[in-house]
């Protein structure tokens, strides 16, 4: 672990719904080109931490926050939300492509951070499809309408609509929980492919998921408050083998959540 | 008896009556057309659909009964008034929908209801007293404020709540999915709103819209105390083509609800296929509309 170059990280963070405390003084670091996976019981607040490394919970007016989140070093607070939000892509639990083609999906995010050109356009939507393997499924009807793809093939588009900006890290919130096994399998073996160039966060409840797709697991679980603490967090090897919290092998073993 | 059959007999007595209540209004829609379009015949055999229709000039006194100018009048009002009610009604919509703060659309939101409530001889009145005379300020020779211009303001602020209230809805439902998937990839809020929410609420705006212009041309009083009533083919009055809309104009629905009350014979018959005549335009839009509204849902 400490060999590992940090990608991203949070400083005694807490977060706030109002008065009620989500998240409890959380400290993490994210290492770079590698897959974490947070898991946990329901409402222990793992999708709302994963929002804040892309500030999506700026968008819910009750929410503050005390503590830091940092990318590269530079805290996301202070960064031009648009920026850094290029720089963290998301995709979501339920696959929500836009009501357009799929060109125009893929195309969505470059086109706002500025590339106009038709010929470049062209080129970065086959190398994203083809990143986020859909390329050979849909090469020769891109006018299509993405919501026309099954759902696991929206929701590689939705990869490949992240991809497709560039971004450092891409946030998975549950990526694979509306689809069907097969369709989990090629997200799987995706993410697998894609952490040579991205740095991936994933959220999930399939303990069986975060086995296979992960090389770092964080865990995590509400206390007496109902704030989301995070327990342990190591290499995935070591937390599905030798916890060192009971709370930890409970959960992996299936004893409760 | 037992209860089963009771039960079952008293399940197709209501299927009748519901589908009495149903047929009810498809028929009433025939009839009024059927009696509009009968009372209309005698002046479509005496003076001819077509020339009726192509017709600039309507004196009743001597036998002319051209509509064109009205229907003229009625075409342009309208236009004017979405030109100036749309993008207003979406403003206030993309407002209400997307950027207001809850306590903001507490208060507007009911003031445009109430806007909705506001019977159409007040909307006359306000537009006599104030906007005829602001209209009445533009330098064109003949502007006397009474005309389209004038017409289409009051009609535009008419129309709003209709536009507005549906198109709200419309954005309102547009799935979370598509704004946070916006959103997550760098886009301002303006860029989500512009490239995103709009596009995928536009079957609801269209709808708002048509149902916007179904209200606008059928809209009569107040626009028979604004737009001067004068039965004239509406033209420029400048060397600036806009300021056709200085011009005064009758609409289809002013030129019947003016002169019904003392027309007879053939004069009286030509306002009654006036009426027909506006049926079959609010028809073609309605139709449109729903055609529109097919091919943007595909």
């Amino acid at each position: 672990m400490e060999t590992e170059v940090t990608r991203m990280q949070a400083e005694d963070y807490s977060l706030f719904y109002g008065q009620f405390k989500a998240l409890n003084k959380i400290n993490i670091k994210i290492p770079a080109n590698r897959v974490t996976a947070f898991i946990g019981p329901s409402g222990c607040g793992k999708s709302t931490f994963l929002r804040s490394f892309n500030r999506m919970n700026d968008l819910i007016p009750s929410v503050t926050t005390t503590g830091t989140v940092y990318l590269d070093g530079k805290d996301v607070g202070k960064q031009d939300v648009v920026e850094l939000r290029r720089k963290v892509g998301m995709v979501f639990q339920r696959p929500n492509p836009f009501p357009k083609s799929i060109f125009d999906n893929v195309a969505y995010g470059p086109r706002l951070h500025g590339t106009k050109n038709k010929s470049d356009l062209a080129v970065l939507v086959e190398k994203s499809l083809r990143r986020s393997a859909l390329w050979d499924e849909v090469k020769d009807d891109l006018q299509k309408s993405g919501m026309s793809l099954s759902g696991g093939q929206q929701q590689r588009l939705c990869i490949a609509r992240a991809i497709a900006v560039n971004p450092e890290v891409i946030l998975m919130d549950e990526p694979a929980s509306a689809l069907d096994p097969v369709a989990t399998l090629k997200i799987e073996e995706l993410m697998n492919e894609l952490k040579n160039k991205y740095t991936i966060a994933i959220v999930t409840h399939n303990m069986q998921q975060a086995g296979r797709v992960s090389d770092y697991t964080a865990f995590m679980l509400t206390d007496e408050n109902r704030s989301g603490n995070l327990i342990e967090f190591g290499a995935t090897k070591q937390i599905f083998t030798t916890p060192s919290d009971s709370r930890t092998e409970d959960y992996i073993s299936g004893r409760f959540g | 008896m037992t209860s089963g059959t009771r039960r079952t007999g008293l399940e197709k007595i209501m299927k009748t009556v519901l589908l009495i209540s149903a047929l009810a209004s498809v028929l009433i829609v025939l009839l009024i057309f059927v009696f509009t379009l009968k009372e209309a015949m005698p002046a479509f055999r005496e003076i001819g659909v077509w020339k009726m229709l192509s017709g600039t000039t309507w004196r009743p006194g001597n036998g002319e009964f051209g509509i064109l100018a009205m229907i003229a009048g009625s075409g342009l009002v309208t236009l004017g008034a979405i030109i100036i009610g749309v993008p207003l009604a979406l403003g206030t919509a993309v407002f209400l929908s997307e950027i207001a703060p809850e306590w903001i659309v507490r208060v507007v939101r009911p003031s445009i209801e109430l806007l909705a409530g506001i019977p159409s001889v007040v909307y006359g009145l306000f537009g006599m007293v104030i906007i005829v005379p602001l209209v009445r300020m533009i330098p064109a020779p003949g502007n006397a404020g009474f005309g389209l211009l004038s017409a289409s303001i009051v009609l535009a602020v008419m129309v709003l709540p209709t536009i507005a209230n549906i198109s709200e809805f419309a954005i309102r439902s547009v799935p979370r999915g598509y704004k946070e998937g916006s959103l997550a990839l760098g886009a301002t809020k303006w860029e989500t709103i512009s490239r995103v929410m709009i596009p995928a609420a536009r079957p609801g705006i269209i709808s708002a819209v048509v149902l916007g212009l179904g209200r606008a041309l059928g809209e009569t009083i107040a626009m028979i105390m604004v737009i001067g009533n004068s039965v004239i083919l509406p033209t420029a009055m400048t060397d600036n083509p806009l300021s056709i809309f200085l011009s005064r104009a009758r609409t289809l629905t002013g030129n019947i609800a003016v002169e019904i009350s003392y027309a007879t014979g053939v004069h009286e018959s030509a306002l009654f296929a006036t009426g027909v005549v506006l049926f079959i335009l609010i028809m073609l839009v309605n139709s449109s509309a729903r055609f529109l509204l097919k091919k943007g849902a595909q």
